[in-house]
């Protein structure tokens, strides 16, 4: 028997009932996106889990590395102006 | 459990102080809770052993299906059936999460099934019992999905993420499992008939100690045991996870008057838990090598399906070729 060629992989992505953006919930094979689809409603929303399937072939993401976690991320750290709490307000000033 | 006896590659537990800055770097990553993501650095061992892991516990959700498939079509009433297709269908997304868990660590889809079926890889103990009576359909769910349950909810908390993730999506259907076979388990050990209450007492007395060898060998014999739960990817030992097993079950037993098999079985004050009887080791050790009263039967099934269906997955891939070509040539 000849080794046949294995189905692509697919990344999924479901926005459930209430507004959310679409959100990862895993991966699968198969061989084209409409048929990605079809397996991502058999295997991901069994429950009711969502009212839009975005699928995407594995292959076509591009990634961070994890080495780029200090040049990425590392500059935000300092940056604590950033978050409202940073910011003391006097009680006369009501809620804001 | 569902990996009860994944061998481990590592050449036992390191102190922190005398691995490479490179290990060390990792372990403590470990120890501070993080998550491990495919793309990070991770010591070979670790990769490995959740290959093995991860495989071993898809297998068992595949098949897995086999035991409780065989009663789909003769399910009792129409509510019945429904119950136990919607279980099976779980247990088969159940595989499929895992399947692309140990996937993101470098293994293919086809070289796992591979390794199934020649042997390499193997699948719990527990589905290599026969399913005789439709009695059977309700142990399976109370002790078989009972202990899987046991053994789940930590591993949600492991280190490796995809791993925890798919257990997260796992864990939140298989109540519904344990669920719908305790109900079936009502229905005849207290509501049915004399008959139905013999066949209730018959489905236990057949699933209690291979529920028990589910969370694998006796914490004195397993030997893979310390390196995993250094890595976070075991989370209890096999005892612990036992003792807490037969602590929850006897109670269900009891209100369902059925007799736990097991005439040690007896609730020690002193400790709070329950002093039970350990399964057959020797057993287990039968079951897990080869020779279980179904493990050709699983096994042949699998290859059959697999063999079988290689001309869809062919003919599916050559169409999806086929049309990709035309849109080209039409653009
Ligand atoms: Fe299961
Ligand atoms: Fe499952
Ligand atoms: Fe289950």
């Amino acid at each position: 028997m000849t080794k046949s060629k294995e189905w692509p992989l697919w990344e999924v992505f479901i926005r459930g009932q209430h507004g959310m953006s679409h959100r990862h919930v895993g991966s699968l094979h198969a061989v084209d996106a409409e048929h990605a689809i079809k397996n991502a409603r058999d295997v991901y929303t069994r429950r009711n889990e969502g009212v839009s399937i975005w699928v995407v072939e594995a292959e076509n993401i591009s990634a961070s590395s994890p080495s780029d976690k200090g040049p990425l991320y590392e500059p935000a750290r300092d940056k604590v102006y950033r978050h409202p709490t940073f910011y003391d307000l006097p009680e006369e000033a009501g809620n804001m | 459990m569902y990996a009860q006896m994944v061998k481990s590659t590592g050449k036992g537990v390191q102190a922190l102080e005398d691995m490479s800055p490179q290990d060390r770097a990792f372990q403590e990553r470990i120890d501070r809770g993080e998550k491990i993501e495919p793309k990070d650095w991770m010591p070979d061992a670790y990769r490995k052993n959740l290959i093995r892991q991860i495989g071993q516990h898809a297998h068992s959700e595949i098949v897995g299906q086999l035991p409780e498939g065989n009663w789909i079509t003769r399910a009792p009433t129409l509510e019945r059936k429904a119950n136990l297709l919607a279980k099976v269908q779980d247990e088969a997304g159940h595989g499929l999460y895992l399947y692309c868990a140990a996937e993101t660590l470098g293994v293919s889809r086809d070289e796992l099934f591979e390794m199934l079926h020649c042997g390499k890889m193997k699948y719990s103990s527990i589905f290599n019992y026969p399913t005789l009576t439709w009695a059977d359909m309700g142990a399976v769910g109370w002790l078989v999905d009972g202990a899987a349950i046991m053994n789940q909810v930590p591993l949600q908390r492991t280190s490796y993420g995809p791993y925890a993730r798919a257990m997260v999506r796992i864990c939140k259907e298989e109540s519904f499992h344990q669920r719908q076979g305790y109900h079936i388990m009502i229905k005849m050990a207290k509501e049915g008939t004399a008959d139905q209450k013999r066949m209730a007492q018959d489905a236990f007395n057949r699933f209690w100690y291979p529920a028990l060898m589910m969370f694998g060998p006796s914490d004195k014999d397993s030997v893979h045991s310390a390196q995993s739960m250094a890595w976070k990817i075991k989370m209890n030992t096999n005892d612990e996870l036992r003792q807490k097993f037969v602590d929850e079950t006897v109670p269900q037993a009891k209100f369902l008057s059925l007799t736990v098999p097991d005439e040690r079985l007896m609730f020690n004050e002193e400790t709070g838990h329950y002093d039970y009887s350990e399964p057959d080791w020797n057993e287990f050790m039968d079951v897990i090598s080869g020779n279980g009263p179904c493990n050709t039967d699983r096994l042949e099934a699998r290859k059959k399906a697999w063999r079988e269906g290689s001309w869809v997955r062919e003919g599916m891939m050559a169409h999806a070729d086929k049309k990709a070509q035309c849109k080209i040539a039409a653009e």
